[in-house]
């Protein structure tokens, strides 16, 4: 604070203060209040608003646990909310997501932090974050048409010989929700990637060596020195697409498939559709706590605490 | 038990540059080793060679009397110490003391006991548990060696792992090492830049210089009889006179100066060319008030500094030579004064006429 008035003088720095006041409070603080304060609120029609039906109560968030509707997990078939059931589809194929993301990630990191001459690193980097600069949307629908069942996949797959006939991607192979996860994995690698990357990049050299010099196999030095070091990249990156792929609208609208249901679309439903924002508003606030909470005893489960991640 | 170490024709080229050129030398089974030489001159190179982490461009390294090539570090009977330590972070000490032994399958407990087992030869008797960024730099400094022993090699590589640590404790330290590898019977290599460590602690010394391998003999003989002027000038200090040599009688031979007529050794397997130069160390250089009756120079003293146990003093000649000399401090020496004028003389099997370092 003293620093800015020295550098900038007293007139803009009350400027910059009022600047970052006001984005703070109105554009965050203030609808997020608003939202919050609604989601405890019955949604009525704009006479009854203020009157004697208009009180305090969690009934919006006990909708999440209406309609129960059958459902199979580990082959056992139970009764189980609808909405609940959304939830726990969400979670589990966000969760999918972040694993593929890794997976593909960390080699890659790895050979990017340590292999790779450094001279044509700065070019590599380039190229790879060229799919950042085109719109996710723009992305997204590429994917539409590439999985399309006319489209250039099968057309591949098919003239390679590798399928005898063209494949319904969009309606999921192995899950309902493949299209959702090929368009996730693919929207939000990179934010996987470069925190590993730069987790590795920190790791000395001779730490590697010196591991290979006490007679440790490839796969012993990466799982005993690099992994290990590497822990709070791969956490930030792991809880980063973790959430934006259980956040995300986008991707779960332009390629799902007829039986797939993302958690996002259910809050949007219930806002635009049924016009009920109070309930949206409640679903949205619901799914943001029990996302942490998932995060929370992932993390727990792990033993890596909040402060590794924030380095 | 330790290994024996042959190099034969090593080479090393980095693109263009020729960081080893052409290295024989053939260390001894049980031998402390060491290679001495300025900054950059490819002793790292050396090591890394041996050790596995860098392939050779030419010639062969034998381990034990097996030919290297081809054979990974981690199936190299060798260990590296890094100038750096490169100790594991995230690890206990006890854990990282056996590390080697644990990716080999050992199991817990037995890694344990042996990890303590090493504490205790190193010193350290009980830091098992602690972690490495709680250890003092003397402290990390065994660990290391404790977790290079723990997979019990032939051979020791240490890369001017002393570097790092104040005088008192690397003094230390070169009495620790020296005596752990006594205990183990391991070969040791060592690098290091500073010829005192090299010439205190080490059974032979190897005296490189651009890549090349200037001078391999035992320490006193290196600085006894250092076969060239890079090995004479770069452990210890000489006063160095250009000059043309004369008529040789009995290993002695005259030297002619512009500073006057010298006489100096010439050994016999010395070129007799114009590259000689005479050598003469400090102390070995007397100041007089009365000229000597052979090499002989008069000289006026320009700088004189007490360092303890002896003087140091600077003088220069009326024909414009420096010449330094070193005066033992017994308690009762007189002091030069700076601005008297004086002889420097030195006996002539004290000084050594020597080439240029040899450069192939
Ligand atoms: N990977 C490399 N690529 C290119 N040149 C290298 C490489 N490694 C070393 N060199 C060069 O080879 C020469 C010898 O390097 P080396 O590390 O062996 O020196 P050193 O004797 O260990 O020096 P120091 O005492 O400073 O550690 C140096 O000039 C260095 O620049
Ligand atoms: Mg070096």
């Amino acid at each position: 604070m003293s620093e800015l008035l020295r550098r900038y003088g007293p007139g803009l720095t009350l400027i910059f203060v009022l600047l970052t006041a006001f984005w703070l409070l109105m554009l965050v603080i203030l609808p997020n209040i608003t939202l919050f304060e609604a989601s405890f609120r019955p949604y009525l029609p704009v006479t009854e608003i203020g009157g004697p039906r208009d009180v305090y109560s969690l009934n919006n968030y006990a909708k999440f646990l209406n309609n129960a509707v059958p459902a199979s997990y580990f082959g056992i078939d139970v009764q189980i909310p609808v909405h609940l059931k959304t939830f726990l589809a969400t979670v589990t194929y966000s969760g999918v997501v972040t694993i593929v993301c890794f997976l593909l990630s960390y080699p890659l990191a790895y050979y990017l932090a340590k292999v790779v001459n450094p001279k044509s690193l700065p070019t590599l980097i380039l190229l790879l974050s060229i799919p950042l600069w085109v719109s996710e949307a723009l992305r997204a629908f590429a994917w539409y048409i590439i999985l399309t069942f006319n489209g250039p996949l099968n057309a591949v797959l098919v003239g390679l010989g590798v399928l005898e006939a063209p494949v319904r991607w969009q309606n999921g192979v192995m899950t309902p929700y493949d299209g959702i996860m090929i368009g996730l994995t693919y929207t939000y690698v990179l934010f996987m990637l470069f925190p590993i990357y730069g987790a590795i990049q920190s790791l000395d050299r001779n730490q590697i060596e010196a591991a290979e010099d006490l007679g440790a196999r490839w796969w012993q030095i990466h799982w005993r020195v690099v992994l290990p070091h590497s822990r709070p990249g791969i956490a930030s990156g792991c809880v980063m697409v973790f959430m934006l792929s259980a956040g995300s609208l986008l991707v779960p609208t332009v390629l799902p498939s007829t039986s797939s249901n993302w958690f996002t679309e259910t809050i949007r439903q219930w806002m635009l559709e049924s016009q009920d924002w109070n309930t949206g508003a409640a679903y949205s606030f619901l799914y943001i706590l029990l996302c942490s909470v998932v995060v929370m005893v992932v993390m727990w489960l792990f033993r890596v605490k909040l402060n590794e991640i924030a380095k | 038990m330790g290994a024996g170490i042959e190099l034969e024709d090593v080479i090393c080229d980095f693109g263009s540059f020729r960081a080893v050129d052409r290295v024989n030398v053939t260390v001894k089974e049980g031998e402390f080793f060491s290679f001495l030489g300025p900054s950059g001159c490819g002793k790292t190179t050396i090591l890394r060679m041996i050790s596995g982490f860098t392939d050779p461009t030419g010639g062969v390294i034998r381990i034990g009397g097996k030919d290297m090539k081809g054979t990974r570090p981690n199936q190299r009977p060798t260990a590296l110490i890094f100038q750096n330590l490169a100790l594991f972070p995230l690890m206990s000490v006890a854990d990282n003391i056996a590390f080697g032994l644990s990716v080999r399958g050992v199991d817990k407990s037995k890694c344990r006991t042996r990890a303590d087992e090493l504490l205790k030869l190193v010193d350290l008797p009980g830091a098992g548990d602690k972690l490495v960024s709680q250890l003092s730099g003397g402290q990390k400094q065994r660990v290391a060696i404790a977790r290079a022993l723990a997979v019990e090699p032939a051979v020791m590589l240490l890369d001017e792992p002393l570097s790092a640590l104040d005088l008192k404790l690397r003094q230390h330290m070169r009495a620790e090492l020296r005596s752990i590898q006594k205990r183990t019977g391991v070969t040791f290599i060592y690098i290091t830049h500073d010829q005192g460590e090299a010439l205190a602690m080490s059974d032979r010394v190897g005296v490189m210089s651009h890549g090349q391998l200037q001078q391999v003999a035992d320490p006193r003989e290196i600085y006894n009889q250092p076969t060239n002027g890079f090995v004479a000038s770069f452990v210890g200090e000489n006063n160095i006179f250009a000059g043309k040599l004369g008529a040789v009688s009995n290993g002695i031979a005259a030297f002619s100066t512009p500073h006057g007529q010298f006489r100096a050794r010439l050994a016999d397997g010395v070129a007799r060319d114009e590259t000689l130069k005479l050598y003469v160390r400090p102390e070995y250089t007397i100041l007089s008030p009365d000229p000597g009756a052979e090499n002989s120079l008069p000289v006026r003293v320009t700088e004189v500094s007490f360092e303890g146990n002896f003087i140091s003093v600077h003088a220069i000649s009326d024909s414009g030579a420096n010449v330094a000399a070193e005066i033992r401090n017994d308690g009762a020496v007189t002091v030069p004064a700076v601005g008297a004028t004086l002889h420097a003389t030195f006996a002539a099997e004290s000084a050594a006429l020597l080439p240029d370092e040899t450069r192939a």
